[in-house]
């Protein structure tokens, strides 16, 4: 009596009316056209990227020539005092 | 307290005076030199002149004596460029090309210069060729 009462319940835990219309992993045609349009775009962001090629060695000469000519602005006032400084270096 | 703090100051103007009075020194000692009678009359003449990177150069083939005398300069503003690049914290060539602009600036008419493009000019009364990067 008892253990018949438990296998009823065991059978309607199993058959639960949801897990048998299984509508929520069903998808709709447009959110899979969605979901493609997704991953091709990914595809072509991603193969965009890879194709970027950055051109760092006229970007470097370009870096060296401003440092050079703000230095060389600094340093005019002491080349001068350097020049008045030292006519056995820099004198006629 | 306020004796404490006078007593600071006293030793900061003293350690400032001192200072200043060790950089003037080298300086006074280092004017009463002069500059060789070889290389002055080879300025003259244009055998040797002055290069953008700050050290002199040869527009022609000098002689042995200049050449020596000449090389013998460079290697001792070399020295000086490098102390006074460690000063304002930038490199030896850095340094020695501000000198080489300033002077190119300063070589008198009928002395030898070097232009931008590396050709050797004779300085005029007009304002030498000079590199874009040199100051004003």
């Amino acid at each position: 009596m008892i253990a018949n009462e438990l296998t009823w319940r065991a059978r309607f835990a199993k058959h639960l009316p949801m897990q048998d219309q299984q509508t929520g992993k069903r998808r709709s045609p447009a959110s899979r056209v969605t979901a493609l349009a997704m991953l091709l775009g990914g595809a072509v962001a991603l193969s965009a990227c890879v194709s970027v090629k950055a051109p760092d060695k006229p970007i470097v000469i370009e870096l060296n020539i401003n440092i050079k000519q703000e230095v060389v602005y600094r340093l005019a006032a002491d080349a001068n005092k350097s020049i008045e400084a030292r006519p056995d270096l820099f004198g006629n | 307290m306020t004796g404490l703090i006078e007593r600071k100051h006293n030793w900061r103007s003293l350690v400032l005076a001192g200072a200043m009075l060790s950089l003037v020194l080298p300086a006074a000692q280092a004017s009463a030199q002069v500059a060789s009678p070889v290389l002055a009359a080879a300025r003259a003449s244009g055998e040797v002149g002055e290069k953008t990177d700050g050290y002199l150069g040869f527009p022609g083939t000098p002689s042995a004596e200049v050449r020596r005398a000449a090389d013998e300069l460079n290697i001792k503003r070399r020295a000086y460029y490098a102390e006074r690049a460690a000063a304002q914290n930038t490199t030896v060539e850095a340094y020695a090309l501000t000198m080489g602009c300033q002077l190119i600036a300063k070589t008198k008419p009928g002395e030898k210069y070097q232009a931008p493009d590396g050709s050797w000019r004779t300085r005029s009364a007009e304002p030498p060729l000079r590199s874009n990067l040199c100051p004003a």
